[in-house]
C-alpha cells in the first residue's frame, strides 16, 4: 500500500513538472494548471501505480516500503545534494586539469563499500561516477564490491584508507539516504 | 556586436555544435568499438543539450519536448549497444 | 548592460569551456576508460550550467511577458528542468554501461599501475 502511495505521488509530481503552464489567465488555477490535466494525471498515476506494484518493493531489502522513509530519505536526499555539487565542481576542475596537462596515472582499483540495497549501490555509484578522479568499471552482485578506475592512482596501504582516498564520505551518505 | 540574451544563447549551441564535430572525428575514427561508442553518448548528451538552446531561442517549447523523448532513446541505445558488445572479445590494436 | 545577461554571460561561458575541453579530452587520453572521465563528467556539468542559463532566460521572459504568454515560458521552465533531470540520471549510468562492456570484453587500462579485476576475471 505504501508503495503504491509512493508511486502515485512521484509520478503525478513528474507529470505536474511536465504540464506546468497550461492554464489559461482567469483559469480555477490561473495559468499554472488547466483543471483537466490535473484530472489526466490523476488517472494516469493510478494507472502507472497499480501497474508498478506488482514490480516495486519486492524483497527483503526494500526501502520504500517502510513507513519511517518516507520522509526522512526524501530529506536526507535534498541535504546530500550539497555536499555532491561542491565534488562534482571539483571533478570538473580536476578533468580539466589532467584534459590540459595530460599528466595520468590510470589503474582499476577494488573496495568494499558494504552496501546491502540495490538503490544505495545505484546511489553510490552514479555519485562515485560524477566526483573527483573516478569512474565504476563494475559491481559484484553477490558481495557489493565495486571496481573503480581511478585515473591517478594514490599509493595506500588499508582497504580503508583506500576507500576514503577513493570516494571520501559517499558510501557513509549512501546508507544514509538508501537504506 | 552586442549581446542579447538571444544571441548569447546561440553563441553556447555553437560552441557545442563545434563540440560535436571534434566528437564525431573520435567516432569515425576510434580504434576501438567502445571508443566510438564513448563518442556517440557525448553527441547525444550535446544533441540534447543544443536542442534545449534552440527551443529557448525560437521559444518553442516543442523542441525541449523532442529533446526529453531523444535523451530517453539515446539512453536505452547507448545500453542496448552496451549489452550486445559485453559478450564479443575484442582484439586490441 | 542587463544584469540577467551578465549572469546568462557568466553562465554560458563556464559551460561552453567544459564542454570543449570534455570534447578535446576524446582526443587528448590514450584509452577508453580515461576517455569516459572527460566525456562524462565535464559534458554533464556543462549541461548543468546551460540548463540554469535558460532557466534563467525563461523566468526573466516570464516576468516580463503579459499574461495570455506567461504559460508558454511556465512550461519551458518545466520542461527543461524534466530535460536536465532526464541526463543527470542517465549520463553516469550510461558511462557505467560503456565502462563495463568495455571490461568485459577484453580491453585493458592502458599506462595502469594497477589493475584489481583481473584477479576476478573468469
Amino acid at each position: 500500500m505504501l508503495t503504491f502511495l509512493v508511486t502515485f505521488i512521484g509520478v503525478l509530481l513528474l507529470y505536474l513538472l511536465l504540464v506546468l503552464g497550461s492554464g489559461e489567465p482567469g483559469g480555477t488555477l490561473g495559468i499554472y494548471f488547466a483543471v483537466e490535466e490535473i484530472v489526466a494525471g490523476v488517472v494516469l498515476s493510478l494507472l502507472a501505480a497499480v501497474v508498478s506494484r506488482m514490480l516495486l518493493g519486492k524483497g527483503e531489502n526494500d526501502v520504500i516500503g517502510k513507513p519511517a522513509n518516507i520522509v526522512v530519505k526524501p530529506a536526507i536526499f535534498i541535504v546530500y545534494l550539497f555536499p555532491f555539487i561542491i565534488a562534482m565542481a571539483f571533478a570538473n576542475i580536476d578533468v580539466a586539469f589532467r584534459v590540459i596537462t595530460g599528466k595520468i596515472r590510470p589503474g582499476i582499483v577494488r573496495i568494499k563499500p558494504r552496501l546491502r540495497t540495490n538503490l544505495a549501490r545505484t546511489v553510490l555509484a552514479n555519485s562515485i561516477t560524477l566526483t573527483p578522479g573516478t569512474l565504476t568499471v563494475d559491481v559484484d552482485d553477490r558481495t557489493g564490491d565495486f571496481f573503480i578506475h581511478w585515473i591517478f592512482v594514490k599509493d595506500t596501504r588499508t582497504d580503508q584508507e583506500k576507500m576514503r582516498e577513493v570516494c571520501g564520505g559517499f558510501p557513509e551518505w549512501a546508507r544514509r539516504v538508501a537504506e | 556586436m552586442t549581446f542579447t540574451e538571444f544571441n548569447i544563447l546561440i553563441i553556447g549551441v555553437a560552441v557545442m555544435a563545434v563540440g560535436m564535430i571534434v566528437a564525431i572525428v573520435r567516432l569515425l575514427f576510434g580504434p576501438t568499438s567502445p571508443d566510438r561508442i564513448v563518442a556517440l553518448d557525448t553527441v547525444n548528451t550535446l544533441v540534447v543539450g543544443m536542442m534545449i538552446g534552440l527551443g529557448a531561442y525560437h521559444e518553442e517549447v516543442i523542441f525541449i519536448d523532442i529533446a526529453i523523448v531523444y535523451a530517453v532513446l539515446s539512453f536505452v541505445t547507448t545500453l542496448v549497444i552496451a549489452k550486445y558488445m559485453e559478450g564479443s572479445k575484442e582484439e586490441v590494436n | 548592460m542587463d544584469g540577467v545577461i551578465i549572469a546568462m554571460i557568466v553562465l554560458i561561458a563556464i559551460s561552453s569551456f567544459f564542454i570543449a575541453l570534455g570534447c578535446i579530452g576524446l582526443h587528448r587520453f590514450p584509452d577508453v576508460y580515461t576517455r569516459l572521465h572527460a566525456a562524462t563528467k565535464t559534458t554533464t556539468f556543462g549541461m548543468i550550467f546551460f540548463s540554469a542559463a535558460v532557466i534563467l532566460f525563461g523566468l526573466w521572459r516570464f516576468f516580463e511577458a503579459d499574461e495570455v504568454n506567461k504559460g508558454a515560458y511556465l512550461t519551458l521552465i518545466g520542461h527543461t528542468l524534466v530535460a536536465l533531470i532526464l541526463l543527470l540520471i542517465t549520463n553516469p549510468t550510461g558511462a557505467h554501461a560503456i565502462a563495463r562492456a568495455a571490461r568485459r570484453s577484453g580491453i585493458k587500462p592502458e599506462q595502469a599501475v594497477i589493475d584489481e579485476f583481473e584477479e576476478v576475471e573468469p
